[in-house]
């Protein structure tokens, strides 16, 4: 597939949007009209073509903006990017895993020979050309994790384990849903989790740990998750809080359409094979109302999502400065019809 | 999709490394390599063994996958001790297996890992436990990490790789041979090493046991110790089962795991590790008329006292009928 790549920011003047194809390949995260948490895993197998889930790992038109915002956030912050000494291992693994999955989905943009342990990799829409030797890590310009994470999208944690639990012992996240890798660096599934409300009486985290302590070499999983943010931008970070934050209350019933978005996760897991390692992807997608709104069962489905949310789970997303604004903007593309089950649009 | 991915292999070496062990290298033949894994891994072959009277019985058997092959690539490569009391796998293997034969293999999974945050490994092998422990070895090895390795036979002739391993490690190494007298003195071994180390053990159950007591005794934390616990299941004497959601009836025979009978059965029951230890063949009981006998490393004692799930891979039931909520 050949993408043609979007000139757009996600910050300052935000000229972020998104074409009518990738409207329609917007992962929507409700296939019903409420919602909750559950343990929503499963297989992370091919889903519809030109869809989020059509490859393993998926390269869309706000590729090239997304890695320059990236590097945006990376010059001014480099504690976004870290990686405990006892994970390099599983850092050769996951830049095995997208090298190699971004070169068979998208050969027109990305080309990747090994000979052994001599590998070239072809970036063309960046324009990096770099043969390397793979393990050796003075052959890259960057530690594994980071040189293969500073060119493809989402955010990226790799997970050690150990004593039945997992480990977050190094990441890539310049795009988080107001999270900080720097904060959550050294922490088991359970301490990183234990700020979300709700979940843990429910015992979801058990059971989704239980389940990923098993994850099996070539059988990756997925789910969803979403929250809202205001105006398109990337880095909504704990660290920079004061930039984005105060956007929060510059919502009013004139501008919904443009600045709220709703932001999906579209998460993956993988076993890695040489450190045994996990590695937990946040494919982070954005759709502002106005684009939102042009899928009517979405429209329907969000407003009425969104008015019955229960109070806690809207407090921890930080919904509340604009909720109910949204909802009643919402409420005009709702005529009360019934929606069709399943994820996906009319 | 239980069982998670299977390779299609070819046996294309057989090599008798010790009067009662086979080391297999085993081919894909379907065109991609195997993929890299780490050590500790284990894999799940699925044999086609031969019956006395005539027929074909489906035996699943774990075997931990050598250091030689842990970058992938062609083959993977196990040894097999010849275990009569077995319920036939490891016999099948020895006397019926031929070069050339093809087999279906699962992609590694590793319930033994090596604790990547260590400072230093002891790692303790006897017998067949070798084979993990000597693919930790190579892999610390490479990796420049602190280790040493402790290897336990009954004779000279029956310690599989000594030799290699041996001459590969050198001072690193310590062999001990029981005819001999020699013995692994845990207690000493372990009063020298520095915080931060872990120890790894693969054996013998009463090996095991006797080692971690030790280790125990001396002080160490439960978060240090490893051992790689997979049971060889054992038979026991027959039940009917009733899978209560698919309306199955079958029996459990005596040289058959419960697993095994709902599986020949036609039931795509869950299973990863076949040894009691990873849980995923946890399956609800809906009524037991008889005692179960848990053999698996997951439930806690409290759990297995409740009765209300069962390991299908090594647990039993020692009476009329078990219903299975499958």
């Amino acid at each position: 597939m050949t993408l043609s790549f979007h000139a757009e920011t996600f910050r300052d003047d935000y000229t972020f949007a998104n074409s009518p194809a990738a409207i329609r390949a917007f992962p929507f995260p409700f296939d019903r009209d409420a919602y909750m948490y559950t343990v929503n895993i499963e297989q992370h197998v091919p889903g519809p073509v030109q869809s989020a889930t059509e490859f393993p790992i998926h390269i869309d038109e706000h590729y090239v903006a997304e890695m320059r915002d990236r590097a945006i956030t990376l010059a001014e912050d480099p504690l976004r990017c870290q990686s405990l000494p006892h994970m390099m291992t599983a850092e050769w693994d996951l830049l095995e895993l997208l090298m190699t999955s971004m070169a068979t989905h998208y050969p027109a943009h990305f080309t990747l020979s090994r000979d052994g342990d001599r590998w070239h990799w072809i970036n063309r829409p960046m324009d990096v050309d770099q043969t390397f030797t793979f393990g050796d890590v003075s052959t890259l310009p960057q530690g594994p994790m980071e040189y293969v994470t500073r060119q493809c999208q989402g955010d990226f944690c790799l997970l050690d384990q150990r004593e039945d639990n997992l480990w977050m012992d190094a990441g890539m996240v310049t795009s988080q849903a107001d999270w900080s890798l720097d904060f959550d660096l050294g922490m088991n599934f359970m301490e990183w989790h234990a700020p979300v409300p709700l979940a843990h009486d429910l015992g979801v985290f058990e059971r989704a740990l239980k389940f990923l302590l098993n994850l099996q070499h070539g059988c990756p999983v997925r789910r969803l998750n979403w929250t809202m943010t205001i105006n398109p931008r990337l880095d909504t970070s704990p660290e920079n809080y004061h930039r984005w934050g105060i956007d929060k209350a510059s919502v009013t019933p004139e501008n919904v359409g443009d600045k709220v978005h709703l932001r999906v996760e579209l998460q993956a897991l993988w076993r890695l094979p040489r450190s045994n390692a996990i590695v937990f992807s946040i494919r982070g997608y954005l759709i502002k109302m106005d684009e939102l709104v042009t899928q009517k069962k979405w429209a329907r489905r969000f407003h009425r999502v969104l008015a019955s949310l229960p109070q806690p789970i809207a407090d921890y997303k930080g919904l509340g400065r604009f909720r109910d604004t949204t909802v009643a903007w919402l409420s005009r593309h709702d005529d009360g019809l019934p929606t069709s089950p399943g994820f996906a649009p009319d | 999709m239980s069982g998670g991915v299977q390779f299609p292999v070819r046996v294309a070496e057989i090599e008798a490394v010790s009067p009662a062990v086979k080391r297999l290298r085993l081919e894909r033949h379907d065109g991609p390599s195997l993929p890299p894994y780490s050590a500790g891994s284990h894999t799940v072959l699925t044999l086609e063994a031969r019956t006395l009277e005539g027929g074909t019985r489906r035996i699943r058997n774990a075997y931990s996958l050598l250091g030689t092959t842990l970058g992938g690539g062609p083959a993977y490569e196990i040894a097999v001790l010849r275990s009569p009391q077995s319920r036939g796998g490891s016999v099948f293997i020895h006397d019926q297996l031929a070069i050339g034969a093809t087999l279906s293999m699962s992609a590694p999974v590793n319930l033994f890992p090596l604790h990547r945050t260590a400072r230093r490994h002891v790692l303790v092998a006897g017998g067949i436990g070798i084979t993990p422990i000597a693919a930790m070895a190579r892999e610390l090895a490479a990796a420049g990490q602190p280790f040493e390795l402790h290897y336990a036979m009954r004779d000279e002739a029956s310690g599989a790789f000594a030799a290699e391993l041996a001459a590969l490690y050198g001072p690193a190494m310590r062999l001990y041979v029981s005819q001999r007298q020699e013995r692994i003195a845990v207690r000493d071994i372990l009063a020298h090493q520095p915080v931060g180390t872990h120890l790894y053990v693969c054996g013998p159950e009463r090996m095991i046991d006797g080692i971690l007591g030790d280790a125990r005794i001396a002080g160490w934390p439960d978060s240090a110790l490893h051992a790689e616990r997979f049971l060889a299941p054992e038979g026991g004497e027959p039940f009917a089962v009733k899978l209560a959601r698919s309306g199955i009836a079958t029996l459990v025979g005596e040289h058959q795991t419960l697993l095994e009978a709902i599986e020949a059965a036609g039931v795509d029951a869950p299973y990863l590790c076949r040894g009691g230890a990873c849980g995923q063949c946890e399956t609800p009981i809906v009524s037991a008329d008889g005692t179960l006998l848990h053999a698996d490393h997951f439930l806690t004692d409290d759990q297995k006292a409740c009765g209300k799930t069962i390991m299908t891979c090594v647990s039993r039931l020692r009476g009329r009928e078990l219903v299975l909520d499958l």
